[in-house]
């Protein structure tokens, strides 16, 4: 089932087309991700969801009923933000339990489910303490509470990981995918991070300057990027995105290859060069290849165990297979 | 060893406050007679038995709290209307503040001869305008007029904090609210206000401290009169109308013993919004 519909949606900031008419569709219980460089207007795109921003021009379809004119609070949404939002003066309790009391539940169902939720978010032994006593990735669990205490139709997440240190994010995240697998209900969540956006998604919505790019699952836009914007944006490292005689070669303006589907040789191979710099991750070995045919340096990933030292004359030869190709306005030929 | 700082800061207080203990032991009379000698505590005994005394506290006590009570009001509604996006917002807020900027006497006079002077008083051609009488503003509503004045030349003030204090606000956590369910009222008294906490205890403290002695309007409009002694100005008729140094300096440490007790007192309700 459709849940929430975006139609022709578009938003101006005074003279400033933030957004361009754009249709977008989500589906009930899907964890959609809006993905992007910072300033393309995923924030904006999720405020106009939640109706923290108003349309310029469109309507928002939410279960089926015109949401446009609705205010948030009867959206039946919940956000959790960027900078948290955590009322600084209220215990973690009141935090979680703030939607609740705006909605005018009695004492014992407030109770109830906030510690049903501090349960879930292992938040039980904090919910006396002040959101200024507690760590990053526990505040962030406050503003996870009070968004599922509510049992809205759909959480919105803006960004939510970003306040927290790397390692705190690969936990955060596993929790958020989990939190989704048991709730079972919709989550858009914004990031401008691409390994959040993969490997959280059911879907993604790679956004640019305001214009969808490419919807699809991760590893059809892994595979399939259909422009060299996906292409280089989805995928860490980059793919290689090669233009000039090369491509001309292969009947495109542009080729791309991801540095996983070069393989590596000492002695012959279908472009020469030279290793530059090597990134040893231990399981993974990645080299900055610089090629004379070409203006960047490549990126190559080889096996943790390879090891070549800076300077050593090697030779690449891509996988013809897996050889993307875009035509000159950026888009992909088939 | 003491940093000079503290040093500094003690020899700032402790001399005008030992001069003022000093006197306040002795009869000294500078138009008559000069020092006469050590009297013991009867400046403290005179003084408080006289009959202007508890009328004083009571006056300077209803002042600072009449205009704290004003100020913070009205500052907080000042300060959400400024803080909106409204047309010419550089020049109205420069309006709002700058009352704070006319001296105490220069406004007392202001008010006292072209607002509230019963015959050509601004506001005495409005009454008339509607046919009432005019208010014979400083001897009949003595009190009401003094409070008014000073809550004009004090909330500039307040309202500055205050601004500043909402303009800090996180907009998030408002946008949060609105999501929870909070309409504006509930915005604004969950979130809001306790955010404002620290900035009004801030204006309440520092308002106090200088609404206690305050002298320079009440001078230049009632002169003391039509109850609107305070104890700053009782203190200041001992020692310049009466010429009685020593009665004076005693009152002098009435006030500071006050002062303290207020302090106290508000540090009490309102200082623990000043701690975390
Ligand atoms: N309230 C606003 N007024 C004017 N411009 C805005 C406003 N909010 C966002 N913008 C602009 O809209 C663009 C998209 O912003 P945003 O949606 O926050 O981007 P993202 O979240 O993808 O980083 C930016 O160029 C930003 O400057
Ligand atoms: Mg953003």
């Amino acid at each position: 089932m459709k849940q929430i519909q975006l139609t022709q949606v578009s938003k101006r900031f005074g003279d400033v087309e933030v957004i361009p008419p754009l249709d977008l569709e989500i589906e009930d219980g899907e964890f959609v991700v809006f993905v992007g460089p910072s300033g393309c207007g995923k924030s904006t795109l999720l405020r106009l969801i939640a109706g923290l921003e108003d349309v310029t021009s469109g309507a928002v379809i939410i279960n089926g009923e015109d949401a446009t004119g609705i205010p948030p609070a009867r959206r039946s949404l919940a956000m959790v933000f960027q900078s948290y939002a955590l009322y600084p003066h209220m215990s973690v309790r009141k935090n979680i339990a703030f939607p609740l009391r705006m909605a005018g539940l009695d004492k014992a169902e407030q109770n109830r489910r906030v510690e049903d939720a501090a349960n879930v978010l292992n938040l039980t032994e904090y919910l006396d303490r002040r959101p200024g006593q507690l760590s990053g990735g526990q505040r962030q669990r406050v503003a996870i509470g009070r968004a599922i205490v509510r049992e809205p139709t759909a959480f919105l997440f803006d960004e939510p990981l970003s306040n927290l240190d790397a390692a705190l994010r690969v936990g955060m995240r596993l929790e958020i995918s989990e939190l989704h697998k048991r709730l079972a209900t919709t989550m858009i969540y914004v990031t401008h991070d691409q390994v959040e956006a993969m490997t959280m998604a059911d879907k993604i919505v790679v956004l640019q300057l305001g214009v969808i790019e490419q919807i699809g699952s991760p590893l059809e836009l892994y595979r399939n990027p259909q422009n060299i914007f996906v292409a280089g944006f989805i995928g860490s490292p980059r793919m290689n995105l090669l233009e000039g005689s090369e491509a001309a070669a292969h009947n495109a303006h542009t080729i791309g290859i991801r540095p996983e589907h070069i393989s590596i040789s000492t002695d012959k191979g279908d472009w020469e060069g030279v290793v530059g710099v090597t990134e040893h991750l231990g399981s993974d070995t990645f080299f900055h290849v610089s090629c004379p045919a070409f203006a960047n340096p490549l990126t190559v990933r080889a096996g943790g165990d390879v090891d070549l030292s800076y300077g050593t004359k090697i030779f690449l030869t891509p996988d013809k297979a897996h050889l993307h190709r875009f035509d000159d306005k950026g888009l992909r030929l088939t | 060893m003491m940093a000079p700082a503290v040093v500094l800061l003690l020899g700032w207080m402790l001399v005008p406050l030992t001069m003022t203990l000093f006197f306040s032991f002795k009869k000294y009379l500078p138009l008559r007679g000069g020092d006469l000698g050590w009297v013991g505590f009867e400046n403290y005994v005179r003084f408080v038995s006289s009959s202007s005394f508890w009328p004083a506290v009571g006056t300077t006590l209803l002042i600072v709290g009449g205009v704290l009570v004003i100020t913070v009001l009205l500052g907080i509604a000042l300060a959400l209307l400024l803080d909106q996006p409204i047309w010419g917002q550089g020049i109205v807020r420069i309006l709002v503040i700058a009352p704070f900027f006319v001296m105490p006497t220069v406004s007392g006079l202001v008010w006292k001869n072209m607002f509230m002077d019963p015959v050509n008083g601004f506001f005495a051609h409005i009454w008339r305008l509607f046919g009432a009488e005019p208010i014979q503003w400083l001897s009949h509503a003595s009190m009401p007029s003094l409070v008014m004045i000073i809550s004009w030349q004090w909330l500039p003030f307040a309202t500055l904090i205050l601004l500043t204090a909402i303009q800090s606000m996180d907009f998030e956590q408002l946008e949060a609210a609105e999501m929870d369910g909070a309409r504006p009222v509930g915005r604004f008294w969950f979130i809001t206000l306790p955010h404002l906490a620290r900035a009004i205890t801030v204006v309440i403290l520092i308002q106090t401290i200088f609404l206690l002695s305050i002298f320079a309007e009440i001078f230049v409009t009632t002169a003391g009169a039509f109850g609107t002694k305070t104890l700053t100005y009782l203190i200041f008729q001992r020692v310049l109308e009466s010429q009685n140094v020593g009665l004076g300096s005693a009152g002098g440490v009435y006030a500071i013993i006050l002062a303290n007790i207020v302090a106290v007192f508000l540090l009490r309700i309102v200082g623990k919004n000043l701690d975390a």
